[in-house]
């Protein structure tokens, strides 16, 4: 695949550190995912009670002392785990690096309401007398906070921020990092997407109010895209971190490249608040195509978004069998079937789960799939089984979130 | 509450704001600072877990006497002397 950039504006991956309820660094995660293994669980969370959720068991105090970890967030710990793993991935001498020409930009789909509802409950117990509310609070629920806090630990002192895109949030990091180096405002970029929805009980319960929230008596059977039988969505948390850098410099410090960002686009349905739309949501996948100058035949695997909602996944379908109907290369798969929906981690997840098909060959496939809903049928669909043997030079990576925000982003083989 | 019930609180909070620390040889007579890793926003912790524990409110004007365990015990001994240890 030939890039279409100029070579500034070449952007390559050059290191991944990851947290996801069924791995802690990419060679586990992708044998997770080549295994069949997922990582839901039982679980349960104040008001709510037993549900399920994905789970991450990352080590905290790896790169956090316990003080760190009680004064910050769950997002914070994940992102601080996430991006020091990344740092120590990409091989970059980080001793040596100008911190202020590293930029820290990550997707969260919400942040902030974990550290309210649990501050609301503690006052709760002394009939809500504000005055024990916790000093710590806001500069737990600013939103910069899990990015801010990746700077704070590794003193950084380039830009940060973070990027709210509902569940599009992890390619909009990903998205705002190449921007960021392409307009020369960083020189490295650690960005990608983070969540700790899973301790914000409010999550849960919305979804469940909305008929959209999974329950199976099997956890692991519980999030099924594309199933005939699917209940709707099993919350979960995580982060996937990414090192991006210009292609010239990844190549002149002879790093390893796990792929270059060949396009993306962003777009908006502008038509509900959280129904889909297949005419926007093809828009962007052909945006994406058109930008990286590739047709829907050069992409080897189309990661879908579908969280397993009855109507979520037929509108992706539709939309994605307007762009790649008569594509006869590419394999379409399912990472949330292992994962659950990992929110603003959910496509910089899926896109670490995927990338590695680069070096082996292998499409990871859609569990859960065991009655095809007909709606959801498409040429390409990876079913329970991985596929081997394929020669994959490009992913397209779909997410999209609430407010009809959408998102694709091809990543191709350097 | 005694003089060393209340240290004891002390040592409790500490051992919840500071928990990387050591806190077995902790010198009363010593400011916390030159001891351990201590900021403002853990100097209000403390206020708040006392607010939080004992209904015990300290004004901000008062805050350097808790510069060290003995000027804490002193400044709270008063306040606390009729509070029964939870």
């Amino acid at each position: 695949m030939t890039s279409q950039a100029s070579p500034t504006d070449r952007i390559v991956i050059t290191g991944i550190g990851l947290t996801s309820p069924n791995g802690n660094n990419l060679a586990d995660y992708r044998d997770a995912l080549l295994n069949g293994r997922s990582g839901v669980r039982d679980y349960e969370i104040r008001y709510v009670g037993k549900t399920l959720a994905g789970v991450c068991d990352f080590d905290e105090l790896k790169y956090q002392k316990r003080k760190e970890v009680r004064r910050g967030t769950r997002a914070g710990s994940v992102s601080i785990y996430c991006a020091n793993e990344a740092i120590t991935d990409s091989g970059v001498d980080w001793a040596n690096v100008n911190r202020q020409r590293v930029g820290v930009y990550l997707g969260v789909t919400e942040h902030g309401n974990v550290e309210t509802e649990n501050e609301i409950n503690e006052i709760k117990a002394y009939d809500y007398d504000t005055s024990v509310w916790s000093h710590h609070h806001n500069p737990r629920t600013v939103a910069n906070n899990p990015a801010g806090e990746v700077t704070l630990n590794l003193g950084i002192t380039g830009p940060h921020y973070t990027i709210g895109a509902a569940c599009a949030a992890g390619n909009a990091g990903m998205i705002q990092g190449a921007q960021m180096l392409r307009l020369g405002e960083c020189d490295l970029a650690v960005c990608g997407g983070v969540s700790e929805s899973i301790h914000t009980f409010g999550i849960f319960a919305g979804f469940a109010s909305q008929g959209a929230l999974a329950s199976n008596a099997d956890p692991t059977k519980a999030s099924r895209p594309f199933d005939k039988n699917r209940n709707g969505i099993v919350v979960s948390e995580g982060g996937a971190i990414y090192i991006l850098e210009r292609y010239q410099d990844a190549a002149a410090r002879g790093a390893r490249i796990y792929g270059e960002i060949a396009g993306y686009a962003m777009n908006s349905d502008a038509s509900d608040f959280v129904l889909p739309n297949p005419d926007e949501q093809s828009r962007c996948m052909r945006m994406a195509l058109e930008r990286a100058g590739m047709n829907a035949g050069d992409i080897g695997i189309l990661s879908t978004h579908a969280t397993a909602t009855p109507s979520g996944d037929i509108q992706e379908c539709e939309a994605v069998r307007r762009v790649f109907g008569q594509s006869t290369t590419t394999a379409i798969n399912n990472t949330k079937s292992f994962i659950g929906h990992a929110m603003g981690a959910a496509g910089s997840l899926e896109l670490a789960g995927n990338l590695l098909s680069f070096v082996d060959g292998v499409v990871h496939p859609t569990i859960n799939v065991d009655d095809l809903d007909p709606e959801c049928e498409l040429p390409g669909l990876v079913l329970n089984e991985s596929l081997e043997g394929r020669d994959v030079k490009a992913i397209l990576n779909n997410s999209f979130g609430m407010l009809g925000i959408n998102s694709a982003l091809i990543v191709t083989k350097v | 509450m005694t003089r060393d019930d209340i240290r004891d609180e002390i040592l409790d909070i500490l051992g919840d704001i500071a928990p990387d620390e050591d806190l077995s040889d902790l010198k009363d007579d010593q400011s916390f600072r030159e001891q351990m890793e201590l900021d403002s926003m853990d100097f209000l912790d403390i206020v708040m877990e006392l607010r939080k524990r004992y209904r015990v409110q300290i004004p901000e004007d008062d805050y350097v006497e808790l510069a060290s365990m003995n000027s804490t015990v002193n400044y709270l001994e008063p306040l606390m002397k009729d509070t029964v240890k939870a």
